[in-house]
């Protein structure tokens, strides 16, 4: 335990707000093992520098556009898997789920049959199916207690099993709707591409400016000033560069602004809500969630239901992407990518650690390599070795950073 | 002590409490008033941890009754216990550690606007409000996860979190029993302090001195039973230990 003073000097330290101090608190943070993005910022450089070595085409503005439509349904589908991994749970149903998402979109707008729908009908009824798949399964996890690995696991064959009931007897079915093919492949016109990057940033100020200002009205530090408005700018700026870059080439693709507003509405819900703070509590511990009078059923069911409703939407971009479906949606590496993409960004798979915008740097990642290895025309196996080895790097780290935090704190 | 005779706020008569054939708790008395700690002390399976339970709503009683301030209540769930403003700060704190300070005193009461959103800055501003008025000062930051901070700073914002919510009883278990000597003490004066500031506090604990140290009156249980209540002043440790282990002394008996 540290002494008394030093305590005091670090508080005083902490409440004026200077930049020593901050770096301070921050190493002090890093040393107690949380080691925050600075991995996987570091990871991104790496291979973005490592890739534009060895091919001229990796850091253009074209594989930049193709990169953001490969990686948008994986990423999303992490982003529901964060949820489930925050209440210490897993979801090994989420690939097979989004291919039960892909086949219904596909089957719900189908020219000449009786269930025709608009394309955007199609997607709710899709995404519909995925909220109900993790009902079923977040329910027997919840109020029955049986292990969401297995849960999952059944869930996984069931839905694999239904997508070739489903497909059986075409074993594909094309996709002719505009509205459920745009979701991949529409490309904003560049005017809106700049209307969004600046809507973000004004979003992203105003917010900051909120919680200075109710931060100050409430009598607290307010932190550093200089350091809020520099990362303001920073995101801000790095919205405006990545319009600019899809601009140089067709324009920023739709599917990049959905993977956009999906980071930033979960994040919204996991951060500033009190279903959020409820999630990581059960994940921090379900007991005393439980007699803090925390529902934790309905919380559990809940991250099952996001869970299942995210990989619906990616299985609704990987059908529009191809603008159609076949018996193989669903399976290959969707499942891994997904958790390891959420795992990558920073979420501990113990439970009550991690960030939804995680998931979009881990689905960036896994992305680029995906991406990198097939321009360098590697052979498939050093895409696998890789991604495994930075699972199992990002793995370890968090298992090293929990021990870390729990040696620093008794 | 005698002098200040307030009326009790939390009274148990004759609570009795069976798992099967198992008698947890036979006919138990207890009693704690505003302002006083009430130490409640016995040999493991003596039943104080069933009591609690009991008070708490988790479990229901077979048969006794049970007054607050005088008024004859039911209590079938935690909830109950909540509303009548009792707090339980149990041995495992029941702390999220991957919570910072702030997020834990708030858990699952959290401030919020219509729309569900935290309202981050007066739950910060009521934390360290709470934190100050208990003198918890060795908190360096509300914002830091609870996971990194000490055995006995954990137990004071378990303590503190029961103490925000205008509890009218506090029951603490075990308080001490995994703290070093500084860290006890910062406890046992955290302790005082909540009695000071009127509530009626019941610490559970097998170690006398602590006990004496902050106690006002002793309620000692033994196989379930009631044996006596005892005033620190006019008792010491070698008749509590007695007491523990033999049931009621003979000199004692009818006092």
């Amino acid at each position: 335990m540290s002494s008394a003073a030093p305590a005091e000097v670090q508080a005083a330290a902490v409440e004026d707000g200077s930049l020593a101090a901050i770096a301070r608190a921050r190493w002090e943070a890093l040393r107690g093992g949380d080691v925050g993005f600075l991995p996987v910022l570091v990871g991104i450089v790496a291979i973005t520098l490592f890739f534009t070595a060895k091919t001229s085409i990796f850091f253009t503005a074209v594989n930049f556009s193709n990169l953001i439509g490969q990686m948008a349904g994986t990423t999303v589908i992490a982003i529901g898997v964060v949820f489930v991994l925050l209440i210490g749970e897993i979801d090994l149903s989420v690939g097979y789920v989004s291919g039960i998402a892909s086949v219904t979109v596909a089957e719900f707008q189908m020219a000449g049959s009786s269930h025709d729908y608009p394309g955007l009908v199609a997607i709710g009824l899709a995404i519909g199916v995925g909220a109900a798949i993790g009902l079923i399964q977040g329910s027997f996890i919840a109020f029955l207690g049986v292990p969401s690995f297995v849960v999952t696991l059944a869930g996984l064959l069931v839905a694999q099993g239904m997508i070739i009931n489903l497909l059986g007897t075409q074993g594909v079915i094309g996709i002719q709707d505009h509205q459920v093919n745009d979701v991949a492949n529409y490309v904003l016109t560049k005017n809106t591409g700049w209307i969004v990057a600046a809507v973000f940033t004004g979003g992203l100020a105003l917010a900051t400016l909120g919680g200075y200002l109710s931060r100050r009205r409430a009598g607290l530090p307010t932190g550093n000033v200089a350091l809020a408005v520099l990362r303001v700018l920073f995101y801000g700026g790095l919205a405006f560069t990545a319009v600019a870059v899809c601009n140089h080439y067709r324009g920023v693709p739709l599917v990049g602004l959905i993977v956009l507003f999906v980071v930033v509405l979960f994040s919204y819900i996991a951060g500033r809500t009190t279903f959020g703070r409820h999630v990581y509590a059960v994940g921090g511990s379900a007991e005393a969630a439980r007699r803090s009078g925390i529902n934790v059923k309905l919380i559990r069911i809940l991250c099952f239901v996001i869970c299942s409703s995210c990989a619906a939407l990616g299985g609704v971009i990987f059908a529009s992407r191809l603008n159609s479906v076949d018996l193989t949606f669903g399976g290959g590496t969707i499942l891994l990518d997904a958790i390891s993409a959420a795992v990558i960004g920073g979420v501990s798979l113990f439970g009550g650690r991690g960030k939804v915008v995680g998931a979009l740097y881990g689905g960036l990642i896994i992305g680029m390599i995906s991406n990198g290895t097939d321009l360098v025309g590697s052979a498939d196996w050093v895409k696998y070795v890789t991604t495994g080895l930075i699972l199992l790097a990002a793995v370890t780290l968090d298992t090293l950073a929990r021990r870390r935090q729990a040696a620093v704190g008794r | 002590m005698s002098e200040t005779a307030t009326a009790t706020t939390l009274e148990l008569r004759g609570v009795s409490k069976s798992f099967g054939s198992v008698e947890a708790l036979r006919g138990v008395d207890f009693e704690v008033r505003d302002g006083e700690v009430m130490a409640l002390v016995g040999d493991n399976g003596a039943g104080k941890s069933t009591l609690i339970k009991c008070i708490a709503g988790i479990y229901s009683i077979d048969d006794g009754d049970v007054y607050f301030d005088g008024k004859r209540v039911s209590i079938h769930g935690p909830k109950d216990a909540a509303k009548l403003g009792i707090e339980i700060v149990y041995q495992d704190l029941a702390l999220c550690d991957n919570l910072d300070v702030v997020q834990n005193m708030f858990l699952g009461r959290e401030e919020h606007d219509p729309l569900y959103r935290l309202r981050e800055a007066p739950m910060e501003q009521r934390t360290t409000e709470t934190l100050k008025s208990l003198a918890v000062t060795t908190i360096r930051s509300v914002r830091q996860p609870v996971a990194t901070l000490s055995g006995g700073q954990r137990q004071s914002v378990a303590v503190a979190r029961a103490v925000m919510w205008n509890n009218r009883v506090v029951f603490l278990d075990e308080p001490t029993a995994a703290l070093g000597v500084a860290q006890t003490r910062q406890v046992l004066d955290l302790v005082k302090r909540l009695a000071e500031q009127g509530l009626a506090v019941v610490l559970v604990s097998h170690n006398l001195i602590d006990v004496f140290e902050v106690a006002n009156r002793i309620t000692v249980l033994r196989l379930g039973r009631n044996v006596g209540v005892y005033e620190r002043d006019k008792t010491n440790e070698r008749e509590i230990v007695e007491a523990i282990t033999a049931g009621m002394p003979a000199a004692e008996a009818s006092a």
